[in-house]
């Protein structure tokens, strides 16, 4: 032992790996490494073996292949004689659909839940608290099957609107339908004023925010804001004889016909999602508030900031680099279990390729694959996407 | 569900020569079958009042334990979807799917099964309530209709309402007992399954006669047992437990008697071959001599099966029609056995 640990030992002896500190960290790593890589090889030659002990080879030709089934819920052109992949292309758009409905949704409700459970008045802030923590402790399938069994079960059905004058919105139990805008002549020069109206509101703000810094002046800019938002579009709108009319849903045979339908499914699935998550964002929410000082406040109270101005230039910049980070993993979570659409017959990725498809080709492998590529895609995106958001509310520090 | 299939998925990674050594071996070594079976549908699968498994499609996975392992209640069964089933059986989680599963070309090849024979000729129906007024399929345009997913009901539908050009709107369900839930709740106008299912699940409705099947039967639908394709000599058995129930009725062998029967060989040598009181058969299959006996003895020939769960005396009450045997004007026709 005194022998190893001697420095004048020029030569190496192969026990010198384990008992010298400076090869045992390395040596340890190596070994690791090598069996992590074993046992990936092992489990890609036990899967190259065993699809071809079952005789099945590995390919992704059915992609190709029409597929065959129906979906409900298009946003694309779609029927049966489509490809797999076109139909996998419609689940994945769903996905996204109700991906995106659901954070913003969960958002909204998570930082009002979240700042209103802080609230003074005693009723709000523990009815927040119920909220959060009956959400929060309840598994999301759960939520999910039962939204869906009370929009089934609660609403009325088509048939019972027979005869009935229904307005411009109409609750169903296979879902909501709202009116739907149609695009007439000169429609698009409306949208287009609209959307220039907002890159206005963009620049003003930005103008307004230069001219502060260099003068001290304040500018009315939501005033600004709300005219340029309103009135050159309006404007156009009637300049154009009023090109954009709304279709009202009307029974038609089995079903309304007409309108924006919202099914069952994807009402329940966004909902459940939405209330599921954004307990958690009030929690997040509420953490980055409490985590800035009260000192922070009183500081702000002091220089003459009213309440309003200091949560707004004080407090929430200093809190949201504590609640962006974990805001991120929320997403990511809202987007993953938007893969329990099946419960509730929503046809999102999983249900389209990981479901029907799967099942019809028999290709599992290739599918389960295509699928997990699917979901580290959108994931990592959104990753991406709100790493650089943190970066830019990040607290600058000197 | 979904972790199911994708557990069975991973299933395939991970489950080592479970597919590889021979299925009946297996069976004999753990004394048990498994047996993938419907989650629920009266008649064919379902649990009785002591949480027995029971039913047309159960009584076949009772009858290959039967045969197999002496002891028809030495089977596991394992309630499948119709999306989860394939993969279990693909991966080797169960040794026979018996589940109202339909016989084509693509799951034949492609998927890789093999089918054993058919138990129950079938053909897809729709179940809509009367108060809609609708007497045949060609007035579904626009309908909301509930559909069993990963199923060829599925894919029937597609071609059927193609091919009339009519419009629908599909709403996916994955087992029978949710689609009987939607349908209730008036969520869809139409049910449409295998017409077997259909009057299956009518007959556990609380009032069956406000709703009616339509007349249009849109495709054929051979339901029948299936194994995994490559291993043979399993396949052989589960086919001829099929077909020796079949036999057993042809030859007037039922439940009750089958063992006086098997006891001595009697007149007729298909009999005394198919009980084993004649020749070398049950070897043939490596099975004891008396395999088919004790096949018979678990529920009864084929026609005692069809009585005893869907047959025209129960609450379902389907009549044998193309499921009789051939000396009646039905189709079930089972080779010799010889």
């Amino acid at each position: 032992m005194s022998v190893a640990t001697s420095p004048e030992g020029p030569s190496f002896r192969i026990s010198m790996l384990w008992t010298d500190e400076r090869f045992r960290s390395g040596f340890i790593q190596a070994i690791a490494m090598i069996l992590l890589m074993l046992g990936a090889a092992w489990l890609v030659n036990n899967t190259i073996q065993n699809l071809s002990d079952l005789g099945k080879d590995f390919d992704f030709g059915f992609l190709w292949q029409p597929a065959n089934y129906d979906i409900n819920q298009r946003l694309i052109e779609y029927n049966s004689q489509d490809s797999n992949a076109r139909a996998a292309l419609v689940g994945i758009l769903n996905t996204l659909l109700v991906a995106l409905m659901g954070c913003i949704t969960a958002t909204v409700v998570g930082i009002a839940a979240g700042v209103l459970r802080l609230s003074k008045n005693w009723l709000i802030a523990k009815l927040m608290t119920v909220y959060v923590e009956g959400f929060r402790n309840v598994p999301i399938l759960i939520w999910i099957l039962l939204t869906v069994a009370v929009v089934n079960e609660s609403l009325p059905s088509p048939r019972d609107f027979r005869g009935v004058e229904t307005g411009a919105i109409v609750a169903s139990n296979r879902g909501i339908y709202i009116p739907a805008p149609i695009m007439g002549d000169g429609a698009w020069i409306v949208v287009a004023i609209l959307a220039l109206s907002i890159a206005a509101i963009f620049m003003v703000r930005s103008w307004a925010r230069r001219r502060q810094d260099a003068t001290g002046e304040q500018a009315p800019v939501l005033w600004y804001s709300l005219g340029l938002l309103i009135v050159p579009s309006t404007a156009a709108y009637f300049a154009l004889g009023s090109p954009i009319t709304l279709e009202y849903p009307e029974l038609r045979g089995f079903n309304f016909q007409g309108g924006i339908y919202m099914r069952d499914s994807l009402i329940a699935l966004w909902l459940a999602l939405s209330l599921y998550t954004g307990a958690f964002i009030a929690e997040i929410v509420r953490a980055g508030i409490l985590s800035v000082s009260h000192g922070q406040t009183e500081a702000a109270y002091a220089v003459g900031l009213r309440p309003n101005k200091t949560m707004n230039l004080v407090i929430l910049p200093q809190a949201l680099r504590v609640i962006v980070p974990p805001l991120i993993s929320q997403y990511l979570n809202l987007t993953k279990n938007s893969s329990l659409a099946i419960a509730v017959g929503y046809m999102d990725a999983t249900g389209t390729l990981g479901g029907i498809t799967l099942n019809q080709t028999g290709r599992e492998m290739e599918c389960i694959i295509l699928l997990m590529g699917f979901y580290l895609i959108v994931s990592l995106a959104i990753s991406t996407v709100m790493n650089w958001y943190n970066t830019r509310v990040k607290l600058v520090e000197r | 569900m979904r972790s199911a299939t994708i557990l069975a998925a991973a299933g395939l990674i991970a489950a080592a020569g479970a597919v590889n050594a021979s299925t009946l071996e297996d069976v004999k070594a753990r004394g048990q079958l498994l047996c993938g079976t419907n989650t629920g549908l009266v008649g064919f699968a379902f649990t009785d009042e002591n949480g027995n498994w029971q039913g047309f499609d159960i009584s076949i996975c009772k009858a290959v334990a039967a045969a197999v392992l002496g002891d028809p209640e030495a089977v596991e069964y394992k309630p499948l979807t119709g999306k989860t089933r394939f993969t279990a059986l693909a991966s080797g989680e169960i040794d026979v799917l018996a589940r109202n599963t339909t016989w084509t070309f693509s799951r034949d090849s492609d998927l890789k099964f093999e089918f054993v024979g058919v138990n129950y000729y079938d053909g897809q129906g729709f179940m809509i309530p009367k108060a809609l007024g609708v007497s045949s399929a060609l007035e579904l345009d626009g309908a909301t209709v509930c559909i069993q997913t990963g199923t060829t009901t599925e894919l029937n539908l597609a071609d059927y309402f193609r091919a009339n050009n009519m419009t629908y709107e599909p709403v996916p369900i994955e087992t029978n007992a949710e689609a009987q839930q939607k349908y209730l709740a008036e969520a869809c106008d139409v049910y449409t399954t295998d017409a077997s299912g259909l009057a299956a699940t009518r007959a556990s409705f609380k009032n069956p006669s406000d709703h009616i099947i339509l007349p249009e039967v849109i495709s054929k639908e051979p339901l029948g047992p299936l194994v995994r394709h490559g291993d043979n000599e399993w396949g052989d058995i589960v086919r001829w437990v099929l077909n020796a129930l079949i036999i057993a009725e042809e030859k007037g062998i039922t439940k009750d008697n089958v063992m006086e029967m098997a006891a001595s060989p009697g007149d007729d040598p298909e009999t005394n071959r198919l009980l084993g009181t004649e020749g070398e058969y049950g070897s043939m299959i490596g099975l004891d001599a008396d395999w088919a006996a004790k096949a018979i003895a678990a529920n009864g020939n084929y026609g005692e099966i069809f009585d005893t769960y869907i047959g025209p005396d129960t609450a379902i009450g389907l009549e044998r029609g193309l499921n009789a045997s051939y000396t009646d004007n039905g189709i079930l026709y089972a080779p010799p056995f010889r």
